[in-house]
């Protein structure tokens, strides 16, 4: 698939001193959804503040939409929307020329029929004329949405979309994000919620220190990765793990009859098949099994956790 | 050029004068009037004439400029200092706009605003003062030159300021001293040596004594001169301006 946004060899380094963004390379699908995994501190808003032109690159390159973001700054900004993390507006000015200032700096003629469709997407519509400071945390949310789409950009920046949102915003927030995708933008968000990125990313990049860790597919990144559990039930309980089930590993849960074995989706092999087998040499009677795979959560950690290693 | 951002900026910030009518119009006005009623009306009617001048006539040059400085300080530096502040200024700068673009935008407005009201005042001392103007194209030439001049280096300030004292520390601390001892009152002739030289480097003097030769055809300095200096100082504006927005101080990071 074609980069829509690439980024080379990217470093910040603050007047502070303090760096950032190391050296970060990255391609972003045309059309995909994207999410920037990371913990608070990682560099993600940094990312994005370069690409989008409110903070300068110390070093590297970054293409939109094939543009340099500093030579042809204008191309490449037109191209992009940005929603930012914090939720600021002019609080007394209301929605509709909010939403129309917005498209007009980014050099559209106005449109008034877009923007209609656009607020009333949104939910926005009957709000259009309130000021700013009227509205809750959860409407502005969708203000400054409406003000990044005004100009009808191909790429969508969402900075923690979902922040300090509650549940039915956040699930708005989701659908919202799928039917964008549809209509052919591109969607990069940062989030530190794993549940989201999990939830609506097609492609995973994982951030921290300034450094890109790693980025998949969503769903090899959770095959590669993800460490499968199994929990057998057995007919008895048992007071400890018998010496021959050694080499499994096995953890016993606190009931007594149920045993849980851990292991490596990727490498997994004819273990299990072993396990049983033994399990029933041993006398063990089992009643039902159950397996489970690990959430982006716990990849997320046991990833985090092997690079300060 | 992005002629609809710079329209969107103009707009943006013309509206917020409309918001703030009594303020950013009404409330000028109000003081320069009063100015009028106690200085021009009052005393001035117990004054000696200045250069031929009723000393109520005299003073509207100084009174307009003054409010003309302040004004355009004022509005052009909360004009971008506010979205500062707020955080609202994201979206300026991740917008397909030029350094330039958003300077005629922000410092356009806030020079209309101040030319506007520097125009009501004149109306208003109609009402107060009875006064010719000799050369009225001079006068409107002079009138936008330093509302351009001063928005700009409002603009700076704006830029500079990071927090609300700093903000209003240069109007109140050195645009007001400098005006009131720049000649709006008086002639600067008037004045005993050493303070007739000194006076010469206060900046001020040479807008109002333009101003007033604009007005009167008298000058405390040569006309040219003060045209001069005004073209000095908007072009140390535009060069901080062009630096700023080079090396993104305070704005980029």
């Amino acid at each position: 698939m074609p980069s829509i946004i690439s980024v080379r060899g990217l470093t910040k380094t603050y007047q502070s001193g303090f760096t950032a963004l190391q050296n970060v390379d990255l391609e972003i699908h045309r059309g995909e959804i994207f999410a920037l995994l990371g913990p608070n501190g990682a560099g993600k808003t940094t990312l994005i503040s370069i690409i989008c032109g409110i903070s300068s690159p110390s070093q590297g390159t970054v293409l939109a939409d094939g543009f340099d973001i500093v030579r042809d700054y204008r191309a490449a900004r037109s191209k992009i929307g940005l929603v930012p993390q914090e939720l600021c507006s002019d609080a007394f000015e209301n929605v509709w020329s909010a939403v129309n200032f917005s498209r007009g700096l980014f050099g559209k003629p106005a449109n008034p029929e877009y923007i209609e469709k656009l607020l009333r997407q949104l939910s926005l519509w009957d709000k259009k004329d309130a000021q700013m400071r009227e509205l809750s945390g959860g409407m502005k949310r969708r203000v400054m949405i409406a003000k990044a789409l005004s100009h009808e950009p191909d790429i969508l920046f969402l900075d923690e979309p979902t922040a300090g949102v509650d549940v039915e915003l956040r699930k708005d927030m989701w659908q919202m994000v799928r039917e964008l995708r549809e209509q052919g933008v591109t969607i990069i968000l940062t989030t530190h919620y794993i549940e989201e990125a999990e939830e609506m990313a097609d492609r995973i990049g994982v951030i921290r220190k300034g450094k890109i860790l790693l980025v998949e597919e969503k769903q090899a990144l959770m095959d590669k990765l993800g460490s499968k559990l199994l929990s057998i039930r057995l007919q008895q309980p048992i007071s400890e793990i018998p010496e021959a089930l050694a080499e499994f590993n096995l953890q016993l849960e606190a009931d007594g009859d149920t045993v849980s074995y851990r292991y490596d989706s990727r490498q997994e092999g004819d273990s299990i098949a072993r396990l049983l087998r033994k399990l029933t040499e041993q006398g063990l009677e089992i009643r039902d099994l159950n397996s489970s795979e690990s959430s982006l959560e716990e990849i997320f950690v046991s990833l985090v956790h092997e690079q300060e290693q | 050029m992005n002629l609809y951002a710079i329209r969107a900026i103009y707009k943006f910030e013309m509206a917020r004068t409309f918001r703030t009518l009594m303020q950013s119009i009404a409330s000028p006005v109000l003081s320069t009037s009063l100015y009028f009623i106690v200085f021009g009306t009052a005393i001035g009617s117990r004054m000696g004439n200045i250069e031929g001048i009723s000393y109520g006539a005299f003073i509207i040059p100084g009174l307009v400029m003054l409010s003309l400085l302040s004004e355009s300080i004022s509005n052009a530096s909360f004009g971008i200092f506010f979205p500062k502040f707020s955080g609202t200024i994201y979206e300026v700068l991740s917008a397909p706009v030029s350094a330039m673009e958003i300077v005629i935008g922000y410092v356009g407005a806030a020079a209309t605003k101040s030319v506007t009201l520097g125009l009501l005042i004149l109306l208003t001392a109609q009402l107060f003062v009875d006064y010719h103007i000799q050369h009225p194209i001079w006068m409107l030439a002079f009138l936008v030159l330093t509302a351009v001049t001063f928005s700009l280096f409002g603009f700076i300030i704006g830029i500079w300021a990071d927090d609300f004292q700093k903000l209003q520390v240069i109007p109140l601390m050195v645009v007001t001293p400098l005006t009131f001892l720049g000649g709006a009152f008086y002639s600067i002739s008037m004045l005993p040596e050493p303070w007739q030289t000194l006076t010469l480097f206060n900046p001020v003097v040479y807008l109002i004594s333009g101003f007033r030769w604009a007005f009167y055809g008298v000058a405390d300095v040569n006309v040219a001169v003060s045209l001069g200096m005004t073209m000095v100082f908007l072009l140390i504006c535009l060069t901080l301006v062009w630096w700023i927005f080079r090396t993104g101080y305070r704005i980029r990071t």
